[in-house]
């Protein structure tokens, strides 16, 4: 069964809005660097396209309809998976490992700057019978997660700001980054705390921009680059949609998807194989519980790794050096791409000044966002 | 196929389809996949993996409806996708949950696809306006029945054909899904009676339609070595295929479906057919309209473009017939909630190959079947082949 | 489905009961409202109808002259060369008399909606509007020949319905 590989990447954005350009055209520039990037042409050379969306994220119902010409997919073999893009690198990796296919791409990307009314489509995700009714803004879901996070793990609210601190600097030295700035962790815990506890602050605002990445069998791979960046290891879960029965403590969906993937990439120390991560961190908080999930640190012990400085960009275990959503804006279905992008870029040693030495294995983990317990995790390697 | 990994259907299950069903989108889920899991003789804990296919979340009205059915599903603390195509999803969700298999990464799949389509209020027509471009069409007032009108016009008009010749699959299907339990709007209705019916839109008129409905179906799929310890007759998912054209569908000539073409070819050539029409024994092709069925044997090149009036008005088409065409009933006779309507074709092919499809099981012995279904702004086709 | 299988799941209720209260049910209207950057081709394509003209891309490799007009081809994969105008006639692809509005309810007088190929622009290129003064809808054929009729200039906005309507070129 062939390995699978990353052989090209593109990016656009991400950038608070982006008027000059329709969702189309955001799509066709982004994905004709892509293609240049791999050294394809995708009329001849793409055996499979995949498009990772939602309907009510972009405001048509049965979104490829609107897809297939800016990817150079007309008439081609194209479909749609409703989740985040790393969901879609998953497909595209399980697509590959049939031995059917050699050439796959993956998009995704967020317009959230053409959605007039983001948190009323949020809220429109809660369960009708049960929740909607309740009314109210839908982020209060991550305040309670928050407050029995820090209550069950003893982490502190410094902790949890300094977590902003740190991918917000870090995203002024990635030109892919909207946010980036320098701010202090009095800044953070002053901010307004609009779902009690998690403030303002601690909030990742949306940006807009696209990401397509080509993958490639083994044989393929090794005709078009010497710089390939090897999926080792993917894994996926959903826990439940429902609020009333999941843990409000511990992220399960991560540990479950972080144990496929080890699994599958051989990785029994995460630690100690990993070099470096970029984690979901729509919220702040939810960096160092899914630091817990991943098995990085012993449960409740995210917190001081970030206090002591261990996950900055110089230290120990960098996580989240391109600033994460804090610092380069929530990519919406994207935020898993703009995940594994940096991954990819770190591997193939093209992060700028961001560049951690000697990367080797790096690790992209995603979350759906609210109101769901779903999320994947990718183990990326630039050696076989 | 050689040196590839087989995957194979197990069991499957079906709730009634009805304009209005009381359980909710979860609960119809659950109801099939309870029948699924039954007929394979497994149990949830047995799967290792879920995909859903479901059509617009407009219909149930909760974003990203995929999330919302998980529990129901029996998606619970496992890897779970949803797949969305259109109307095309139904065939679609089945290839998803094949290549799970097919690449190694799991042994088993559960296979769901749930549509409630009742729960859009005033009427599940209106959320179909979104499917539009907003700013080219939906000003000109867009309704779905007429795109459909505009390519059943030239259709008629590309081939010379009269309502009459059209109007024949609407009765067979009907009248075949008189032997469907699961049925929606079974009836013995003649040409007549379609040709007097209601004009919507013309040329469609109200009998050349299926309705909106309810509905759940689910598939368990399995590698080579769990189907053939779970059961003595395992169908095989010999062929996959999908293929989308472009959004322009304006700047197309609508006579004629080139993406069932290239998906049907994509799945032949893995399944190793080369002569449709001799290969195939029973096909279940997307008909949510009457002309649809032949449109859609014209693209699945089961006979020449223009030739599927000809094999309907001949008999063909019927179970007794040489190439034996929507034995179920399709969505004329049993309804449509999208998703669930395409599962369901791909089951009857499952339950036909195993000769297990009662007073609808069609007399030939059929060893290969082809289930395809049709999505989009006149752009998607997926076709699966099975075989015994 | 199965000739095994006996029972299948699934309570029929009808429509009247639910919307007289009979049956328990949770109401709900989403505001979904959206703004879509309308892009470098199609903020020309509106602003050149505002001027009451209809204007398309045009790709140097395949030839196509385009519209509605895209900065890239799909068929050849690279960006469109050029603009160029096309005429506000043309000829009916395909049509339909519809008696049902957008949401299903039902119309006493049919409209007609039809696929225009329109002069100037490729073979199969055409968009999709209504055809009006229209007396007896029966006598639309396909292949008829049509013609734009316009809003007048100052109550152009840029949109596609600044084109009121397409008319038959015949009286019928």
């Amino acid at each position: 069964m062939s390995d699978v590989a990353i052989v090209g990447v593109g990016c656009v954005g991400f950038l608070p809005i982006t008027p000059e350009l329709s969702y189309k055209e955001l799509m066709y520039e982004t994905a004709v660097k892509a293609y240049e990037d791999a050294g394809i042409n995708p009329r001849k050379d793409v055996d499979v396209f995949v498009t990772c969306a939602e309907d009510y994220l972009e405001g048509f119902s049965i979104f490829d309809e609107f897809v297939p010409d800016q990817l150079g997919a007309a008439l081609r073999h194209l479909f749609t998976v409703s989740g985040d893009g790393m969901l879609g690198l998953a497909t595209a990796y399980m697509l590959i490992k049939t031995g059917h296919f050699d050439t796959v791409v993956v998009e995704a990307h967020s317009k959230a700057s053409d959605i007039l009314t983001y948190m009323d489509i949020v809220q429109f995700g809660l369960d009708p019978i049960f929740n909607r009714p309740l009314g109210g803004h839908p982020y209060y879901v991550a305040g309670m997660e928050m407050n029995r996070y820090m209550h069950d793990t003893g982490t502190t609210p410094e902790q949890c700001a300094q977590v902003v601190v740190k991918n917000r600097k870090n995203a002024i030295s990635n030109p892919y980054a909207a946010y980036g700035a320098n701010v202090t962790t009095d800044q953070v815990l002053c901010s307004d705390a609009c779902f009690f506890p998690l403030k303002k602050l601690e909030i990742s605002k949306p940006a807009d921009g696209c990401v397509v990445m080509v993958l490639a069998s083994e044989n393929i791979t090794r005709k078009l680059t010497d710089n390939p960046v090897w999926v080792k290891g993917v894994g996926w879960c959903t826990e439940t949609p429902n609020l009333e029965t999941r843990d409000w403590s511990r992220a399960v969906y991560t540990e479950i998807a972080a144990e496929m993937a080890y699994k599958s990439a051989k990785i029994s120390n995460p630690w100690k194989e990993i070099d470096f991560a970029e984690i979901h961190d729509l919220f702040a908080y939810k960096e160092l519980q899914h630091m817990e999930a991943l098995k990085f640190c012993n449960y409740g012990q995210a917190g001081k790794l970030v206090e002591d400085g261990i996950t900055a960009l110089d230290g120990e275990f960098p996580i989240n050096p391109s600033g994460g959503l804090l610092g380069m804006g929530y990519g919406l279905e994207a935020s898993g791409m703009q995940k594994l992008l940096e991954v990819v870029l770190q591997l193939r040693g093209e992060a700028g000044s961001r560049q951690i030495p000697e990367a080797e294995v790096g690790l992209a983990q995603t979350w759906r966002g609210i109101p769901t317990a779903t999320g994947a995790v990718a183990i990326l390697s630039n050696s076989e | 196929m050689f040196g590839k990994k087989r995957v194979a259907i197990v069991g499957a299950g079906v709730t009634l389809f009805r304009r209005n069903i009381k359980e909710t989108g979860k609960e119809l889920s659950y109801e099939a996949v309870k029948m699924a899991l039954n007929t394979a003789g497994m149990e949830l804990k047995d799967m290792q993996s879920v995909v859903m296919g479901s059509a617009p979340d407009a219909f149930d009205g909760v974003h990203m409806k995929g999330e919302y059915l998980a529990d129901g599903a029996g998606a619970h603390c496992k890897p779970y996708t949803r797949v969305f195509v259109g109307g095309g999803t139904g065939v679609f969700t089945p290839l998803a949950g094949w290549w799970h298999v097919a690449s190694g990464q799991f042994d088993t799949c559960l296979v769901v696809c749930e549509e409630k389509m009742s729960s859009c209020y005033p009427h599940p027509q209106f959320a179909f306006t979104t499917i539009f471009d907003p700013i080219l069409e939906r000003p000109v007032g867009m309704n779905l029945i007429w795109i459909f009108a505009l390519e059943m016009n030239r259709y008629m008009h590309k081939h010379n054909l009269k309502k009459e010749d059209i109007a024949l699959v609407s009765v067979k299907n009907k009248r075949n899904a008189l032997d469907n339990p699961i049925a929606q709007l079974a009836a013995e209705i003649t040409v007549e009676d379609v040709l007097k019916s209601e004009i919507m839109a013309w040329p469609v008129q109200r009998l050349d339609v299926s309705p909106t409905s309810d509905g759940a179906a689910a598939l368990i799929l399995a590698s080579e070595d769990v189907a053939k310890e779970v059961t003595d007759n395992p169908v095989w998912i010999d062929g996959v295929g999908w293929c989308i054209d472009s959004t322009q569908w304006t700047n197309r000539d609508l006579y004629y479906p080139d993406y069932v073409e290239y998906a049907a070819r994509m799945a032949y050539k893995m399944a190793g057919i080369r002569n449709p029409p001799k290969e195939i024994d029973v096909a279940e092709p997307y008909d949510p309209f009457d002309y649809k069925e032949l449109h859609h044997i014209e693209g699945l090149l089961l006979c020449k473009k223009g030739e599927a009036p000809k094999l309907t008005r001949e008999g063909v088409t019927q179970r007794d017939g040489d190439l034996p065409t929507c034995p179920s009933g399709g969505l004329l006779g049993c309804g449509n909630p999208i998703a669930a309507a395409g599962l369901m074709k791909v089951s009857e092919i499952f339950w036909q190959l195993r000769g297990e499809a009662g007073k609808r099981q069609v007399p030939c012995d059929p060893r290969t079947g082809v289930a395809q279904a049709w999505g989009d702004l006149m752009q998607y086709g997926s076709v699966i082949v099975l075989r015994r | 489905m199965s000739a095994k299988i006996k029972h299948f799941p699934g309570e029929e209720v009808e429509t009247k009961d639910i919307r007289e209260g009979k049956i328990p049910t949770e109401k709900f209207r989403p505001k979904a409202k959206f703004a879509w950057s309308a892009g470098v081709a199609i903020s020309k394509f509106l602003d050149e109808l505002k001027n009451g003209k209809i204007i398309a891309t045009t790709c140097k490799k395949c030839g196509r002259i385009m519209v509605p007009p895209r900065i890239y081809c799909e068929k050849c994969y690279k960006p469109t060369d050029g603009w160029a105008y096309v005429k506000d006639t043309g000829v009916i692809n395909t049509f339909s008399v519809s008696f049902l509005a957008a949401d299903a309810s039902r119309l006493k007088e049919p409209i007609i909606v039809a696929i225009i190929n329109l002069e100037g622009a490729s073979e199969g290129m055409g968009i999709v509007h209504r055809i009006e003064e229209v007396k007896d809808w029966k006598k639309v054929k396909i292949g008829m020949k049509v013609k734009a009729v316009w809003k007048p200039p100052k109550e152009r906005t840029g949109a596609i319905t600044d084109i009121k309507y397409f008319k038959t070129m015949e009286e019928i």
